[in-house]
């Protein structure tokens, strides 16, 4: 089991060599001047070659990247040009948002899509069925942010029962942090009236974030309770007389969720990579925004860096996933 | 009352498909009783498994419709009775072991967890299986389902077993795997057990014992078998009866002795021939020329006549009715007079 755990962070290594050699030479490779974007309109040569040498950007490539790769075996990921602030740092303070809105949308895809497969299964080819695949396909096929401005039309604009974006209204004081989590840390301050708050910042881009995640699982948990139902062990108990309702609930839907685990973590780490839009659109001060503003500046240590946490929870999302496989399908337990 | 534990007459099933309806059970006639072992044996695809599923009521209809006939379980007709009334007969009255134990376990739960659980469903039905007071508690009764659980795989032979409750079925050998199974049909005190090919996947060796398990299932709790299978050695080894079927018909039935030392009717007389003795020279195998007629549009009268030696005109003219041969043995057969001269 720990002999497994560490042979997949050991994995990571290659994943870090490999985004961060990518991400350098695609930097090199931009067209534009990042020193000269960040130095402002009026700088003048000399000035942008100051800034250029503080930051270390007029050495060989090569050197720049050794630098960089030292630095992050201490954590250092670089200084941002544009915010002169460790990358690090910044990145500490986005990423939870990014995490929170990921993990309810995470949440409510699991806790919908799973339930719902199983039903659609058991209720195969009868309307109710017919009606969710519809709504699956639909949901899967609308893009997130489109879907974030119809909710924002919708619960925002005219039945005005949410907030159009952000985490928090101005006039409430945020809580003090413990886990970045809004809505865990109002929690842990006792304070529900900023809970209230934070849930509803917080409804309208998770379910925008969730439907295609939901659509996906909702359909894999289908699929995968319909071929479990099919297996010899569900007709022995059948045969053996064990109530229906305990052999969907118990028997088939074991079986079925570890089949649909695989897709629940891969998407966990999409949805990681994939927050920009919806951040974007609800105005969510998380990591796609963070990285968004960088790459139109062209400042690349922000992106990489980016890259690299995103690359790194993907994974450990996945590793998550294969430890409950082995929770849910005793065949597959490490030892 | 002492009529027979099962009795099946005249079953009719069609499976719907494509290409049109299938007549897959053309008229089945069983009788089994107490301290029974009935050996169903025919080909491939002649309607064994579907004889055996329809006890049960497992057939998923559509596709299948019974179009005639009844199924009697201690003279309650099986095919007339509510849902609710035959969950209360399965793994309860009749227990079921189907071919492949590596399949049949669910292997995400415990052995003992999937045995607890049909004792307990048992027990909603009858409380006096586990042997606990009727106003016991839940955990009581899962305690008392857990002990009977133990006993139950020590029963069929499966050594230090209270320990090995808590293993997962992968952790078991096919044929450890198949006692648990035979652990879990028996678990409800069935009085009918219906066998589809249960030592098939095994290796020979363990075949034996899993037959000889079987055979003295039946003469402890005095409870009916229908065995199926393809293998008329494992009928002559453990069955008391057999019924011989042929494209969905049961061509002959009897006391094995009987049908096996003087087979009546052609085709078994042709499946008996196709057994290999050590008399027969290598590379002589014999087979039974032809094939399993197409059930969508079987051929006229007798099933077996396009492939028969003896068959006649008058074979064709209608389905022939069991002659009976004296001492329970029958045969479905117009020619038995010609073939005692053969």
């Amino acid at each position: 089991m720990l002999y497994f755990i560490l042979r997949r962070i050991l994995m990571l290594v290659p994943v870090v060599i490999g985004l961060t050699v990518i991400m350098f030479a695609i930097a090199r490779i931009l067209p534009g001047d990042p020193v000269a974007l960040a130095a402002g309109p009026n700088a003048t040569p000399a000035e942008i070659e100051a800034l250029s040498h503080e930051f270390g950007l007029d050495q060989p490539i090569w050197t720049q990247y050794f630098h960089y790769v030292g630095g992050l075996l201490h954590g250092d990921l670089g200084t941002s040009l544009l915010t002169r602030r460790p990358v690090a740092a910044d990145i500490a303070a986005y990423l939870p948002a990014t995490l929170e809105l990921v993990c309810a949308a995470m949440l409510i895809a699991v806790a919908i899509g799973i339930p719902l497969g199983l039903a659609t299964a058991v209720w195969r080819n009868r309307w109710p069925d017919y009606l969710s695949q519809v709504v699956a396909i639909g949901a899967i096929s609308m893009p997130r942010f489109f879907l974030g401005l119809l909710l924002q039309l919708c619960f925002a604009m005219w039945l005005m029962w949410l907030p159009l974006g952000g985490r928090l209204p101005i006039i409430v004081i945020p809580p003090p942090t413990v886990t970045g989590f809004l809505t865990i840390d109002t929690l842990l301050a006792g304070d529900l009236h900023a809970f209230t708050m934070a849930l509803r910042h917080l409804a309208m881009p998770a379910i925008a974030m969730s439907l295609s995640p939901l659509a996906t699982i909702m359909r894999m948990m289908r699929a995968s309770t319909i071929e479990v139902m099919g297996q010899d062990y569900v007709m022995t108990a059948r045969a053996l007389g064990l109530p229906r309702g305990k052999i969907i609930l118990k028997y088939v839907a074991r079986n079925a969720v570890s089949a649909t685990l695989t897709v629940i973590g891969l998407y966990f780490g999409w949805l990681l990579g994939g927050t920009v839009l919806v951040e974007t659109v609800f105005d969510w001060p998380g990591l796609g925004l963070y990285a968004t503003k960088a790459i139109v500046s062209q400042d690349m240590m922000p992106v990489i860096g980016v890259a690299l946490v995103i690359g790194l929870l993907f994974v450990l999302a996945n590793l998550v996933i294969d430890l409950l496989y082995g929770v849910i399908n005793p065949k597959v337990r490490y030892s | 009352m002492t009529g027979p534990l099962l009795s099946i007459r005249d079953l009719h099933l069609t499976m719907t498909s494509f290409d049109g309806a299938a007549h897959v059970l053309n008229g089945i006639d069983l009788t089994v009783q107490r301290g029974e072992i009935w050996g169903l044996v025919g080909e491939s695809g002649c309607g064994k498994s579907l004889t055996g599923l329809s006890i049960s009521r497992l057939v998923p209809t559509p596709p299948a419709t019974y179009r005639k006939g009844e199924i009697r379980f201690e003279g309650r007709d099986i095919l007339k009775l509510p849902l609710r009334e035959m969950q209360d007969l399965r793994g309860k009255r009749i227990g079921m072991i189907f071919q492949d134990p590596t399949t049949n376990l669910n292997p995400a739960y415990r052995v003992g967890e999937q045995l607890i659980d049909v004792a307990l469903a048992a027990a909603s039905h009858d409380p006096s299986v586990l042997g606990c007071p009727p106003g016991a508690g839940r955990r009581e009764r899962r305690r008392a389902a857990r002990r009977l659980a133990g006993e139950m795989l020590e029963r069929v032979g499966i050594p230090d077993a209270g320990a090995r409750l808590d293993n997962y079925p992968h952790e078991f050998s096919g044929g450890m795997r198949q006692r648990v199974l035979i652990a879990m049909a028996l678990i409800g005190r069935p009085d009918l057990l219906i066998a589809d090919e249960p030592t098939t996947a095994l290796d020979v060796s363990v075949q034996a014992q899993i037959l000889k398990l079987l055979k003295g299932t039946v003469a402890d709790h005095d409870i009916g078998v229908i065995l199926i299978t393809h293998n008329l050695g494992v009928v002559a080894e453990t069955c008391s009866h057999v019924a011989v079927m042929y494209a969905g018909n049961i061509v002959e039935s009897g006391p094995v002795s009987n049908v096996i030392e003087s087979p009546a009717h052609p085709y078994t007389r042709a499946l008996m021939a196709a057994i290999p003795t050590k008399a027969s020279k290598r590379g002589t195998l014999k087979g039974l020329g032809g094939t399993v007629p197409n059930l969508i549009t079987p051929p006229p009268g007798c099933r077996f006549a396009p492939r028969c030696p003896l068959a006649i005109p008058a074979c064709t003219a209608a389905l022939p009715g069991a002659v009976d041969l004296g001492a329970d043995h029958r045969a479905a057969c117009i020619r038995l007079e010609a073939l005692e001269h053969v």
